[in-house]
């Protein structure tokens, strides 16, 4: 099924979305659609209407809200175009029912005398008449897009039971011409703001659990070094300038130790130190490559890189260090593994035939399943809520950010810079 | 001082440069750290960009005091060739006659594979130099290998071509 939202919508314009269809061919012309394929999908019909004093408003309510719930995969917008409505309207159910909504939301945003502006929004349960309850906010121009990702969350959250991860944040890294910068944007890639611009490369951002930082490698002493970036303030300071290399820096769930690649004792090697420096504790002890740890939620073991069995595979071992199990088996190249903070998933990317592939794998039952159809797959990361992946790409001849749901049965390109855009890192929840 | 114009230089050209990112929004009301602040201004964000101005200073085309300074590997392959036993020589003489000197061995990839991945592999050829040049009687102190994995190609694009030239290690000299 297509939808397509109206062409005057800022997003509809910067927003594209797409899906996995059985080899479904997209017009050219189409900006913003979304293709959902496959039976058994099961997503809610919603409504959400223009909201009142609109017009007047920077940010276009309704279309943040209904781009955030599309590109989730939960829901299939309803058309409520022309539809006057606010949230204290009197619903005509029955109108809202034989339109197929199972839910509607309707609002308003009022500019105040001080500049403000007033958010209303209510959202209603067509199908049982039920007022599921609605929120006010009152915020400066600079935060009506975070309000219509807070609705969003709001919306998801009473329809689907489960949080929204609209108002939460990414952070990425661009190139252009011989400048790097490390960007921490909306989840939905909007409203992109600098956190460091460097003449030198950046890999590697990490969200610290509480989201107020990034750990991330950055070439500026002309060596591999990892700092600790405080992104409210700017303020950063250095982790591991050790001598050789220092990478691949990741958090424990509890936002105290940094678990972190160094070759100071020759080789790449695993260790773990203190959120606040200190000496480093190997964790690892091979001849060959281990990188690229990854906490497990619980932050019992640490998914790792290694490539001790001749080729680079996923291996688990206890966060303390100790015996070291493979995890991935199909395939001579598996790398860059990311842990679903519910546990039950894993995402990496896989060489087959020289193109480089996202895969999930149920970690319960070892079921991988492929859920890309592009060749140059990078850098998974899920969102807080385990329902979406954003991982690097290329798409179309360009490099992109995407979004997938775990099924990749939608998918969407996020907004942000043209050009060269990597490295994806989605962080927690806001506190 | 010059130094410090440059500096100065640099923070008013980050400063321009994030112009795009609406610095002159009002501060998130809400106190959930949503605000970013740019690395602009005296915040010590800016201090990063102003470290490596003058990065490849040393050695045009690969040459350097102590000779031709690269080392081309194999796909895959972590062996110095022999064509390249006379690089790896010439830079031993030079470090052995001034044990004072200090060489970076800058270990690169080609595009293949994931980044952080590539790093350790950079990492490997640039420790196989280390030894090869360790093997010649330099001290293990005087050599730091590291890697940039594929981040700094020596050749944009893509092709075997480009990838050969990009399967390096650099020696270079601080």
């Amino acid at each position: 099924m297509t939808f397509q939202l109206p062409d005057t919508s800022p997003i509809a314009r910067r927003l594209f979305l797409l899906a996995l269809t059985g080899g479904a061919v997209m017009p050219a012309a189409a900006q913003f659609r979304v293709e959902i394929s496959g039976v058994g999908l099961t997503q809610i019909p919603v409504a959400i209407a223009g909201f009142r004093g609109e017009a007047q408003s920077p940010v276009k309510i309704s279309a943040v809200i209904q781009a955030d719930l599309e590109r989730s995969g939960r829901f299939k917008l309803v058309d409520a175009t022309g539809m006057a409505l606010d949230e204290s309207s009197r619903v005509d159910l029955p109108l809202w029912r034989q339109r197929g909504a199972d839910a509607l939301a309707s609002g308003s945003v009022t500019r105040m005398s001080d500049g403000r502006f007033e958010v209303r929004f209510r959202l209603w349960d067509v199908v049982r008449g039920q007022d599921l309850g609605g929120q006010v906010y009152t915020v400066p121009a600079g935060d009506l897009r975070l309000v219509s990702h807070r609705s969003a969350d709001f919306i998801y959250e009473k329809l689907t039971g489960e949080r929204g991860v609209f108002s939460t944040r990414i952070a990425y890294v661009t190139k252009g011409g011989r400048q790097h910068t490390l960007w921490v944007a909306d989840a939905d890639g909007e409203n992109a703001q600098v956190a460091l611009a460097s003449p030198e490369p950046i890999i590697s951002p990490a969200w610290s659990p509480g989201g107020d930082q990034l750990a991330y490698v950055s070439f500026e002493a002309r060596k591999p070094v990892v700092y600790i970036h405080e992104v409210a303030t700017g303020r950063r300071r250095l982790l591991a300038n050790f001598r050789g290399s220092n990478s691949a820096p990741a958090w424990s769930p509890d936002g105290r130790q940094i678990v972190l690649t160094l070759s100071r004792d020759g080789g790449s090697q695993l260790y773990v130190m203190d959120v606040n420096g200190g000496e480093p504790r190997r964790l690892t002890q091979s001849q060959g490559i281990d990188t690229e740890a990854a906490f497990s939620p619980d932050g019992r073991s640490i998914y790792f890189v290694s490539d001790r069995g001749g080729a680079p595979q996923v291996y688990r071992m206890p966060a303390g260090g100790g015996a070291a199990e493979r995890v991935t088996f199909s395939g001579t190249y598996n790398i860059s593994p990311a842990v679903s903070p519910d546990g039950r998933w894993l995402a990496y990317v896989t060489r087959v035939n020289g193109a480089f592939k996202l895969q999930v794998m149920e970690l319960a039952s070892g079921t991988v399943t492929a859920i890309t159809d592009t060749t140059a797959d990078e850098s998974p990361s899920f969102a807080p809520n385990s329902r979406l992946i954003v991982y690097a790409t290329q798409n179309q001849g360009r490099e992109a950010l995407m979004t997938t749901t775990l099924d990749g049965k939608i998918k969407a390109r996020l907004a942000g810079q043209d050009g060269d855009i990597r490295e994806p890192s989605w962080g927690p929840f806001p506190k | 001082m010059n130094k410090g114009w440059l500096a100065l230089a640099l923070v008013a050209c980050l400063a321009g440069c994030s112009s795009g990112v609406k610095l002159d929004q009002p501060p998130v009301e809400d106190k959930t750290g949503v605000e970013v602040t740019a690395g602009t201004g005296a915040s010590p964000g800016a201090a990063s960009g102003v470290t490596s101005v003058n990065l490849g200073k040393g050695g045009l085309d690969g040459v350097g005091p102590g000779g031709p300074s690269i080392v081309y590997f194999d796909f895959d392959s972590y062996v110095v060739k022999p064509e390249y036993q006379s690089v790896v020589e010439n830079q031993a003489k030079y470090l052995r006659a001034d044990t004072k000197r200090k060489a970076m061995l800058e270990g690169h990839t080609d595009e293949r594979g994931g980044r952080e991945y590539n790093l350790a592999l950079g990492q490997r050829r640039s420790e196989a130099v280390a030894k090869a040049l360790v093997l010649l009687g330099v001290s293990a102190g005087q050599v730091e290998a590291v890697s940039f994995g594929k981040e700094k190609p020596a050749v944009e694009g893509s092709g075997e071509e480009a990838w050969a030239k990009n399967r390096r290690v650099e020696v270079k000299y601080r």
